[in-house]
């Protein structure tokens, strides 16, 4: 008797706890954050991955979603495609819902095959154009691409500054590669001529003969379009050899962490980008001091790209009503979300159905280490 | 020919700070049988030295001096006692196994400790440039080309014309004799990697600007350093400084000349040929086996 009472207690505790697992991890959405924490892309990944996590935080704070609380499980791809793969198919092992990164173009291009095959939504914080050209319908951008990009860059060059050449420094990945060959497109539309086309390797730390050859070229402005690190390494040697032509970019050259790591050697550098801390948006300020409390450093825009994918997460599930991969990817898909039912997207919104987006754009001019915003544009497409 | 002078001074400026680091790989080569493949990260640690010294309110002078009585207990002291002295009975395989684990480990704890996140660095003599018969010259190759200049020239100074150096040299030549003699030859090894600890610091403070500082900053320039003591000749100073500059310039020609991307390649390329011509390089002397 006294045997039998022992088993039944056994049982019941087992059961018990099987009951209670089960039933908080049913009740959890599981997110993955696949980002690279170290590597030549520490900077984006660390930025991404703080931004997301800061989101998740508020929204888990606020009761989750759907009142579901989230389970987030950060892995690091070293930067490398091929780790970034793996880690992919480690989170569909683990019953992922949704994945968020890599942010690298390179990576992402290769892991999005297996989200792609699970049926999972993947947020990229990655820009190269050809990434939503896969005919992916599970992947989808937290900015802009960069054909959506470029052209806003050649028309500030041939509008504002009025070049008729330029030279073109660009970083030798998929995400320089890609750039590269967009923005010479954009320049040969508005017959801008291409004076000097000069490529630099992932992790270099000397640009004295590509500034110099940038130089040479004697082009009326410089584009440059290189990783976060790269940038300031690229600055800090165009202002030692006084570099006098004007400095255009997209995005990265302008980011906070490229201000930090130049110096003021970042002073005067203008261009396009999608997302800053900067912006005259009350929302994104009260976001960038939210980050900066939180993390002790100033956001950049692969920062408020992270924060942006989770919300956009949190309102797409809360329009399919379900977590289920392709009710989520339906919901975003061809769909445009606003800061009035979803304060936490930072700007209004629009999902294409290649998954690309489409919303306010800002051009700025680093002045004093800071951003300066010069111009708010509007989205290309009116709706 | 203005853009062939500018590329000629900031590749001698560059070059000799390589020179520096492939300086210390020659004289613990020489004093201890030492090949330290952690060279680089001994770079990169007083580079974080300094920026903690400095995030708890140093100015950068201050930053340097703490770094360097950091380096010499650490890079030197510490290094010799705990992992070169035990391993030199076991022969020079032991040393290189134990300084590639020294490596990893050193970026490993940095990381961890510091995050992999690169983070900016102060130049000592600031970023602005003056134009010199038409070359644009920058106050920081002029500063690295002199403090480097003034680093070599002084120990070349210490090593001829003062007793203990002289010791040295003569530990380094023959360590039997030496003891023989008199000489104090674990200080005189001492001395050496307490010099090398000195030479990875004033390394940081130079290079950091430019590499920012970040775990995996050691890299490049343990890698520079090593094929120029290999070209100038690893048993001989003065050819690590002929390497670093050779490495330094070529690097800026064949980037500026031909393509960046053979840039890295320059002094792998250089190693293999003098490697292939004259094995002892270019300074060297061929190493007597003893039987």
């Amino acid at each position: 008797m006294k045997s039998v009472s022992k088993s039944l207690l056994a049982s019941a505790l087992v059961a018990s706890g099987i009951a209670l697992t089960s039933g908080a991890y049913a009740q959890a959405i599981k997110v993955a954050k696949i980002v690279e924490l170290s590597g030549g892309g520490t900077t984006a990944g660390t930025m991404y991955r703080n931004g997301a996590r800061l989101a998740f935080n508020e929204i888990n704070a606020a009761g989750g979603i759907m009142g579901r609380k989230v389970e987030i499980a950060e892995m690091d791809t070293q930067s490398q495609p091929a780790v970034a793969k793996a880690m992919t198919v480690k989170s569909i092992d683990d019953k992922t819902d949704v994945i968020f990164g890599p942010v690298f173009s390179g990576s992402i291009l290769v892991s999005m095959t297996e989200s792609q095959r699970a049926g999972i939504p993947n947020f990229t914080g990655g820009e190269a154009a050809n990434l939503t050209q896969q005919g992916n319908p599970f992947l989808f951008r937290s900015s802009f691409s960069q054909s959506m990009g470029m052209p806003k860059v050649a028309n500030y060059l041939a509008n504002d500054l009025k070049v008729k050449s330029v030279a073109v420094i660009f970083i030798n990945n998929d995400f320089g590669k890609g750039g590269r060959d967009a923005i010479v497109k954009e320049l040969g539309a508005r017959s801008i001529k291409v004076a000097a086309d000069i490529s630099t390797d992932p992790g270099q730390v000397d640009y004295s003969s590509a500034v110099l050859r940038a130089k040479q070229a004697n082009a009326d402005a410089l584009f440059a379009y290189l990783n976060e690190e790269e940038s300031a390494r690229l600055l800090r040697e165009l202002r030692k050899q006084g570099f006098d032509k004007p400095i255009v970019g997209e995005t990265t050259i302008m980011g906070a962490k490229v201000i930090e790591l130049a110096g003021n050697a970042a002073n005067g550098v203008r261009g396009h980008v999608g997302l800053t801390v900067d912006a005259p948006i009350p929302a994104i300020q009260q976001f960038a001091q939210k980050f900066e409390r939180e993390f002790k450093a100033k956001s950049d825009h692969n920062g408020i790209k992270g924060y942006f994918s989770a919300y956009a997460y949190k309102a797409a599930v809360e329009k399919a009503k379900t977590t289920d991969g392709k009710a989520v990817a339906a919901a975003l898909r061809n769909s445009c979300f606003n800061t009035k039912t979803n304060p936490g997207i930072l700007l209004d919104v629009c999902f294409d159905a290649n998954g690309d987006i489409d919303r306010e754009s800002f051009l700025v001019e680093v002045k004093d280490g800071k951003q300066t915003v010069i111009a708010t544009l509007p989205p290309l497409v009116k709706r | 020919m203005i853009d062939f002078f500018q590329l000629l001074i900031s590749g001698i400026a560059t070059g000799s700070i390589y020179a520096m680091a492939a300086l210390g790989f020659t004289l613990l080569w020489q004093a201890s049988g030492t090949i330290n493949f952690a060279q680089g990260e001994f770079v990169m640690l007083p580079a974080f030295s300094m920026l903690i010294a400095m995030a708890v309110g140093l100015p950068l002078w201050a930053a340097f001096v703490v770094a360097l009585i950091v380096s010499v207990l650490v890079l030197g002291m510490a290094f010799k006692r705990f992992i070169v002295d035990p391993m030199r009975a076991s022969g020079v395989i032991s040393i290189v196994v134990a300084t590639l684990g020294l490596s990893i480990g050193l970026k490993s704890v940095v990381k961890a400790g510091y995050s992999a996140e690169p983070h900016p660095f102060p130049s000592v003599f600031g970023d602005e440039v003056f134009k010199l018969a038409g070359v644009t010259i920058s106050y920081s190759d002029v500063g690295a080309l002199l403090f480097a200049g003034l680093m070599v020239v002084g120990l070349q100074l210490f090593l001829n014309k003062t007793l203990t150096g002289r010791a040295m040299q003569a530990v380094a030549q023959n360590t039997f004799s030496a003891e023989a003699l008199g000489i104090n030859v674990k200080r005189m090894i001492f001395y050496t990697f307490a010099i090398n600890a000195i030479l990875v610091t004033v390394t940081a403070l130079l290079i950091t600007p430019t590499y920012l500082a970040k775990f995996d900053m050691g890299d490049n320039i343990g890698l520079k350093a090593f094929f120029a003591a290999i070209i100038g000749g690893f048993n001989n100073s003065r050819g690590a400084l002929l390497g670093g500059v050779i490495v330094g310039v070529l690097e800026n020609l064949v980037g500026a000349y031909i393509t960046p991307s053979y840039k890295d390649g320059v002094a792998l390329a250089l190693f293999l040929a003098v490697i292939l011509v004259k094995p002892d390089g270019l300074l060297g002397t061929p190493a007597e086996r003893k039987v």
